[in-house]
């Protein structure tokens, strides 16, 4: 099959729809550019979904596994004899499947931001920024080499960057897109130096030919790499947690962060397409996409391991503590990402289970996290607020959204026969099957992720009963669709056998799924729903019917009370102050600080050394001469 | 004889040429308006230009004095071209001012000066050519006639310059008097490391980083810059230090390769400093000028970190780096010179809501300063990529790694100013801007160059053959 013919379309589509509605969107058709994008990325989707039929279906498996297929191939660029920079489109399974998750995800965010968006001023601009990103998006999967996918990974930085800040009229928006791309420019620059690491070593920026040099043991490459050290650490675990970094910083883990709750200022529909499918799924695609030369480094895996861990721990605990809606999504974001990560980091040579689960768990959580964003987006469209407190009752004004938040949340607290479930299952199986203390954490975690969500779906949705006079609609048929589309797939794909299309080895990975071993996921899960029922689902009835009682049977009231009290006490004054609250803490004091302060020492030092610009003449010649002077100190004494 | 002595200086003598027919215009002046002289001198540049890019000779001249190779020509074409963009770029302030013939002259002659300087076969030769260079530049910081700090920076550069030629002639003297020889071709064979020798390596080394001020041999920089009319100070900060980073790089690669280890240990000190350095001062700039004279400090440092690779790649990736850094650097200045001739502000606070009132400009500084600052796919990162990726060759990661972080302050402090430009709101913006011919065309090269140079190629390569 000649994919060449038209797998350069999905990209350049979206691009067109950049080019004509950035250059003359405003002017002539701003109320039909949004038809005009999404037009476009719908075509976009529907070859993504052909790609699909044909590599997986129609051509399917060839000499025993999935064969990765350069569709397209130039070199660009020379830099010397043996390195030069190519542009080329890199099929194999983990690159078609996210771009269905790209297109398809991207498409429903189109769709959903007609009638979301409508009446906004820089509409036209809205969807040529949102087409920029989808196109940055599209090529970093596609790429075939390290250079190429750095260059969209920039691009995805600028475009999300443009996004976060669209509403720039905005002081803190525009400080969260500055936070996200300066924090996450930082990372990008341990991905850079890692590429030229890699590249320069492995004499290559191919994916295909790096991959084959670096993980034969005898060739010359190899040997290089990982014979030579910096700080009694191979070049090529360096190069590797480098790259890591780069993806850590894009997909927001821990201690890189920091960024992702802030960046909650953009468009809501932006967050969805953004900060729950794609790009903060990019550096759980890179690991995966570098995944056979990480795989020849133990230490390398360790880190992304402990990251990956640490970050799904601290967001879901913060998550507890949050009262913003979308604050409480992205603290989830980061916790389910950091899922993704532990998967890769476990998976071993023999055991590829975690690779296939990390991806099947990225596939999964695209729709139903992008499902809370959009349902997050009509709650706050309604309620003119993000704040938890501005919400209750809300069921019976919105119940479609109700309805399609309800499944994410149980698709996200892995309770069958939702997707998540599926997903949950394979990444706390491979973790059982490496090491029980991760399995451990990772179980505790996911018994927290159910207790947050219910606690938000709760406190939206029943809790205290507000009385809205002359509610508007929930909204317009483009805002309904998406949300029905997602949930429908929030249901089905967990049914998908991931594991036929997409393993570490590109073979059929047999499903591993036991009902049994499902057993006590579950019910940890069932119970922290049935937890954050009984604090949220009425709250403010408590203190009433405490009060009736008062008179009849003071001592069981007292009792009962008493039992509140503890609950209370125990969730909000211990697990808030002595967990949530230091967890909060360091991430705002020390991880934030430590931004600020680096900031603040920088800008300190500059004006100290201010008093060497003086203005006088003799100063800079006396400073001339004491140059020399020290160089030729340093040669004169220092030197032999 | 004469046709090889034609041939091979042809640049050098087309633009004394162009210096002669100046002059005479001069002499024969009546009342001529200032705008076709411009556009005359314009079009003598466009020529110039073109005249010597076509049907280049190498060779040697005046008993191996002089000599010229496809690398020299391409850098000497580099050169005619960023002169030319600066002569447009200056039509708006250069229109109204009395003396624009003797500036032209002035600029020229430092032009013929690096042509030279380039070419040079021998030490005492170099030094002439460097002090032609020179010179006039003085006289030309001085061409806002009734501004005080104009003057304050001619006086300035003039002292400093002189005292780093002082030492830069004592390192001269000194080296021949170890070698007993000032031509290149024979230098290297004479070199054994001596004291004498590494003494008077290191005044000249201090010579060339007076030129490209390099830290600790920058201080000069700021002060001369913001005194300067801008299209002086971008001529210095474009021109003057690329034709001297192009000698520097050829001088060391070839006459002083014998004391690498000395001069890599050198050049990894002074880039670390300078680009440490030049990134603090720029991050509390409030002046534009003086907030691109450091951050263009800062930019010298990945340049050094370049030639520090010591191989072929290094040259040509320096090459290239120039060539992108003039166009960025042009386009920028374009901008800001245009703004200041118009409206006399230069300050940062002026240009908040620049956006709202000159959509255009702003896109222009915009994607001048995301080339500075090093973002793909503008030119400006292949340029620094390039740069870092030949400095890699000497597995000196502190030097990649502080370069790293260096380019995540710059990127700070270049965002602060497209943040001024695009978001930050402001009662009295500066007006809209009317852009005349010449430096609207100005700007569409330069922009249009930082884009092509990014997607397209095979520059690069081109340069990397003529080196072979």
């Amino acid at each position: 099959m000649n994919y060449a013919s038209y797998i350069f379309l999905i990209p350049l589509l979206p691009l067109a729809g950049f080019a004509l509605l950035g250059l003359f969107g405003k002017k002539y058709f701003n109320e039909s550019s949004g038809i005009i994008a999404t037009v476009l990325i719908l075509v976009s989707t529907l070859l993504s979904l052909y790609t699909a039929y044909n590599y997986f279906i129609a051509e399917g498996i060839i000499n025993g596994a999935y064969p990765s297929i350069t569709a397209f191939h130039t070199s660009w660029l020379s830099f010397s004899k043996n390195l030069s920079i190519d542009i080329g489109i890199l099929i194999d399974p983990i690159s078609v499947m996210m771009l269905i998750v790209v297109t398809f995800i991207s498409l429903m965010v189109h769709i959903f931001s007609l009638g979301y968006m409508k009446g906004e001023k820089r509409f036209a601009t809205y969807y040529a920024f949102l087409s920029l990103f989808t196109f940055s998006m599209l090529g970093l999967i596609i790429s075939s080499n390290l250079f190429q996918i750095y260059i969209f990974w920039e691009l995805v930085g600028v475009s999300s960057f443009l996004l976060i800040g669209f509403y720039f009229d905005k002081p803190s928006a525009v400080a969260a897109s500055k936070k996200a791309f300066i924090v996450t420019r930082f990372a990008d620059l341990g991905f850079l130096i890692g590429i030229l690491l890699l590249g320069y070593y492995g004499e290559s920026f191919e994916f295909s030919t790096l991959i084959r040099q670096l993980t034969d043991v005898q060739s010359s490459q190899s040997i290089a790499i990982t014979t030579g050290t910096f700080a009694g650490i191979s070049i090529l675990t360096w190069g590797l947690i480098l790259i890591f970094i780069g993806g850590a910083g894009k997909s927001a883990l821990f201690p890189l962060h920091i960024w992702l709750p802030d960046a909650m200022e953009g468009p809501t529909p932006v967050s969805a397409l953004i900060h729950a499918a794609t790009m903060v799924v990019a550096g759980v695609f890179l690991v995966a996409r570098l995944f056979p030369i990480f795989s020849l480094s133990e230490i390398a895996l360790s880190v992304i391991t402990v990251v990956g861990l640490s970050s799904t721990f601290i967001a879901a605990v913060i998550a507890c503590t949050q009262t913003d809606i979308k604050r409480v999504l992205a603290y989830s974001t980061m916790s389910q990402i950091g899922f993704m990560m532990f998967a890769l980091g476990m998976t071993g040579t023999e055991n590829t289970l975690g690779y296939t689960a990390s991806l099947f768990h990225l596939f999964t959580h695209a729709f139903f996290k992008s499902l809370l964003f959009l349902c997050a987006g009509t709650i706050i469209h309604f309620i003119h607020s993000n704040e938890i407190s501005a919400m209750g009752g809300l069921k019976k004004y919105i119940p479609l959204t109700h309805l399609t938040f309800l499944i994410a949340c149980l698709a996200i607290a892995g309770i069958p026969p939702f997707a998540g479930f599926f997903s949950k299952e394979e990444i706390l199986l491979a973790a059982y099957n490496s090491n029980k203390l991760v399995f451990g954490i990772a179980l505790l975690t996911s018994g927290i992720t159910a207790f947050y969500m219910f606690r938000l779906y709760f406190s939206i949705f029943y809790n205290k009963q507000m009385e809205i006079q002359n509610p508007h609609s929930e909204g317009s048929f483009s805002i309904k669709f998406p949300l029905v589309v997602l949930a429908i797939c929030s249901i089905v794909v967990g049914f998908i056998p991931f594991g036929n299309f997409v393993a570490a080895d590109n073979k059929i990975l047999e499903s591993h799924l036991d009902f049994r071993f499902s057993f006590a996921p579950v019910v940890i899960g069932g119970l922290s729903i049935l937890l954050a029922m009984y604090f949220y689902k009425n709250e403010n009835d408590k203190p009433n019917k405490v009060a009736s009682f008062w008179g009849k049977i003071y001592q069981a009231a007292f009792r009962k009370f008493y039992v509140d009290e503890l609950y209370i006490f125990i969730t909000k004054k211990i697990i808030f102050n002595f967990i949530g609250r230091p967890a909060a803490w360091i991430d705002k004091n020390i991880v934030d600080g430590l931004v600020n302060e680096t900031a603040r020492t920088i800008e300190k030092f500059s004006y100290m050394i201010k008093g060497i610009q003086s203005g006088k003449v003799q100063h800079y010649l006396l400073y001339f001469f004491g140059g020399i002077i020290s160089l030729l100190i340093v040669f004169v004494y220092l030197w032999k | 004889m004469l046709t090889d002595f034609l041939l091979l200086m042809k640049q050098e003598l087309l633009l004394v040429a162009i210096i002669f027919i100046l002059v005479f215009i001069k002499l024969g002046s009546k009342e001529r308006s200032n705008e076709s002289l411009l556009n005359a001198i314009n079009i003598l540049l466009l020529i110039n230009l073109i005249a010597g890019i076509f049907n280049s000779q190498t060779g040697t001249l005046f008993g191996d004095m002089f000599n010229t190779n496809q690398l020299f020509i391409f850098e000497k074409n580099i050169l005619n071209f960023g002169v030319l963009i600066i002569s447009l770029q200056s039509y708006d302030w250069l229109k109204k001012h009395k003396h624009l013939i003797e500036f032209y002259l002035l600029l020229l002659s430092a032009l013929l000066g690096m042509f030279l300087m380039l070419s040079s076969n021998n030490l005492l030769m170099f030094y002439l050519a460097l002090e032609l260079s020179t010179i006039p530049i003085a006289a030309l910081c001085n061409f806002d006639l009734e501004k005080r700090k104009s003057s304050e920076a001619a006086f300035k550069m003039i002292i400093s310059s002189a005292f780093s030629s002082g030492l830069l002639l004592l390192g001269i003297s000194f080296f021949y008097g170890t070698t007993g020889t000032l031509n290149f071709a024979e230098i290297p064979a004479t070199l054994n490391g001596n004291a004498l020798q590494i003494f008077s390596f290191v005044l000249l080394i201090a010579g060339f980083g007076f030129k490209i001020s390099a830290v600790p041999f920058h201080l000069w920089t700021a002060d001369v810059y913001e005194g300067s009319p801008i299209s002086v100070t971008s001529f210095l900060s474009v021109i003057s230090k690329g034709a001297v980073v192009f000698v520097l790089v050829s001088v060391l690669y070839k006459v002083f390769e014998p004391l690498s280890e000395y001069w890599y240990t050198i050049l990894f000190l002074l880039s670390l400093l300078t680009m440490i350095i030049g990134n603090l001062f720029a991050l509390r700039q409030q002046n534009m000028k003086r907030f691109l004279a450091f951050s263009s400090i800062a930019q010298v440092g990945f340049i050094l970190i370049g030639i520090s690779g010591q191989s072929l790649e290094g040259t040509a990736s320096v090459v290239f780096f120039i060539l992108i850094y003039i166009l960025s650097n042009l386009a920028a200045f374009g901008v800001i010179n245009l703004v200041s001739s118009k409206c006399d502000k230069e300050s940062i606070g002026d240009y908040k809501g620049f956006y709202k009132s000159n959509p255009q400009l702003t896109w222009v500084l915009t994607i001048a300063l995301f080339s500075l600052a090093g973002i793909p796919p503008t030119a400006g990162f292949f340029g620094k990529f390039f740069l870092l990726m030949a400095g890699a060759a000497k597995n000196n990661y502190l030097l990649i790694t502080v370069a790293a972080l260096n380019m995540v302050i710059a990127l700070y402090y270049y965002l602060r100013v497209i943040k001024a430009m695009f978001m930050d709101a402001n009662e009295n913006p500066i007006e809209k801007i009317k852009i005349p011919f010449q430096p609207k065309l100005a700007m569409i090269i330069c922009v249009a160059g930082i884009i092509i140079l990014g997607i397209y190629s095979n520059c690069y390569q081109y340069i990397f053959s003529l080196i072979k």
